[in-house]
């Protein structure tokens, strides 16, 4: 693909299936207490 | 869904469904942006004669790039379905373990911060200390609370946590003493003014706290406009010093300065970069929760202007990232690989869920956002959650049952949004705060751009 580059593939959909062990950081916990994106929060069954 | 934007001379192509993104040339750019409502002759059409003056685009060359796009659509990398509403209908039955608290162990404070949403908490209960008793009761809620979550984290905040030490240290204490027994794992963090910082809690802090959150806005004259001792003077030359000791002697563990800033310093790139040069490198800046009519708050009019510092954050964070200097500034944290997964996109933060905010008394609210209003008490540590209507309304939240989200792009990301902002700003734990949200949107697009670019934020 010339004029497409994948940046990443994303696999969210497959998390369905896999994901909701709750075992994540609560999103704005410990950083910013104001508002709420849970993107930066990290997996922990990815570690 | 798909989110296409320009930013910084790139075009950005997100699948909001998959999380997959790409980024793309201008022809593939407007021939994704006409897929889904045109046939392929249509966009051939029209995409031969809009680049007519480019030589290499002729008929093969764009029956193969649309040959590309269905090859990603049939990978699951473009184009992908919602499939997720099924999923958020069930997800408020299955939950129902708390994992995290917001221990507000002293509504009092060292600083008079015009700003501080924690003072009006204090406004509502006065001045007050947690008792050691108090903070044990809440940490035992958690533990039989929490289900099989074996990680449970724990936030000492305020007012300023430090003037009530010696009852963190106790409940710190305490807290270890039972993790074998639970098998769980308490993940405590503080969140400091600075002020109070010495040797002895710098030493603790940097054993037992997984995270420490540092007050600070950036310039020294920023900071000291709102975050002065109660004689007026400026606390900069107090705590940054005593920031970079502690950052210093942290060996790596995890830290954010945090800031906050407001109309009085819509340059706030400034501040961040500011932080970045003191030495720190992992930066927290968030806009002002206020109300609308508070003179520091920001308005519509300022949008423009925070914008252009979102990008102006974004290129800089590039441009060090190349020299190495880099820096990571929480917004523009993405992993996007090994990210949260589907579950937790729909649900957020857990407010009074997963999450309660516990005051010096012992009263539970749904989060430190929500103390002191007395339509969000939700019990107390003596006697558990005892306002199934409040619970049942928080676990009804998702970004499926807020009208405003159901065609936004952004939802899997934000998960729907700081349902205490949506409340305070539209009265509705089911609204937005569509202030709050455009200037997510903006982050966001800046955070992906920036992985684009190759930098490992």
């Amino acid at each position: 693909m010339t004029r497409i580059q994948t940046i990443t593939s994303g696999n969210l959909q497959e998390s369905v299936k896999t994901g909701g062990c709750g075992e994540c950081p609560t999103s704005c916990q410990s950083a910013c207490k104001t508002s709420c994106g849970v993107i930066n929060q990290p997996c922990e069954n990815s570690k | 869904m798909v989110h296409q934007y320009k930013l910084a001379g790139r075009n950005m192509v997100l699948d909001t469904n998959s999380g997959s993104l790409h980024q793309v040339d201008d022809l593939a750019y407007d021939a994704i942006a006409r897929y889904e409502t045109h046939t392929r002759e249509e966009i051939a059409t029209e995409l031969l004669a809009r680049y007519s003056y480019m030589p290499d685009v002729n008929p093969g060359e764009i029956a193969a790039l649309l040959d590309d796009i269905a090859a990603l659509e049939s990978a699951g990398q473009l184009f992908t379905p919602d499939i997720y509403q099924d999923l958020a209908t069930g997800i408020g039955q299955t939950h129902g373990a708390y994992k995290a608290m917001c221990l507000h162990v002293a509504h009092t404070c060292n600083l008079s911060c015009a700003y501080c949403f924690a003072g009006t908490n204090q406004s509502h209960g006065g001045a007050a200390l947690m008792s050691f008793e108090v903070g044990k009761a809440a940490l035992d809620f958690l533990l039989k609370h929490s289900g099989t979550r074996q990680n449970l984290e724990v936030d000492f905040f305020g007012g300023e946590p430090l003037l009530n030490w010696d009852v963190v240290k106790q409940l710190v204490a305490y807290g270890r003493t039972q993790e074998e027994r639970w098998d769980k794992h308490f993940r405590f963090t503080l969140t400091t003014n600075g002020i109070g910082l010495n040797d002895e809690v710098m030493d603790f802090a940097n054993r037992e706290m997984d995270t420490v959150v540092l007050s600070l806005d950036g310039r020294k004259s920023v900071h000291d406009h709102f975050r002065k001792t109660p004689d007026g003077r400026g606390s900069y030359d107090i705590v940054v010093p005593k920031f970079q000791e502690l950052v210093r002697r942290r060996g790596g563990k995890g830290y954010y300065i945090r800031g906050t800033f407001t109309r009085h310093n819509l340059d706030f790139t400034e501040d961040i970069l500011h932080m970045a040069d003191l030495g720190f490198t992992e930066l927290s800046m968030e806009p002002v929760v206020c109300p609308p009519d508070a003179p520091y708050a920001l308005t519509e009019t300022h949008l423009p202007t925070l914008f252009t510092q979102y990008e102006r954050l974004a290129a800089e964070m590039e441009r060090r990232n190349q020299t190495g200097q880099s820096f990571r500034f929480y917004h523009y944290t993405l992993d996007l690989d090994h990210g949260p997964c589907a579950h937790k996109r729909l649900v957020g933060c857990g407010v009074g869920t997963e999450y309660l905010a516990v005051t010096p008394s012992g009263a539970f609210f749904p989060c430190h956002q929500f103390v002191g209003d007395p339509a969000y008490a939700m019990g107390d540590v003596w006697q558990g959650v005892t306002t199934p209507a409040v619970a049942a309304a928080l676990a009804s939240c998702n970004v499926y049952t807020r009208p405003a989200c159901h065609d936004c792009w952004a939802k899997l990301y934000c998960s729907g949004g700081c349902a205490a902002n949506a409340y305070h700003t539209s009265g509705d734990l089911r609204g937005i705060d569509a202030y709050g949200c455009t200037l997510f949107k903006k982050r966001l697009e800046c955070a992906l751009a920036l992985k684009a670019a190759g930098c490992i934020l």
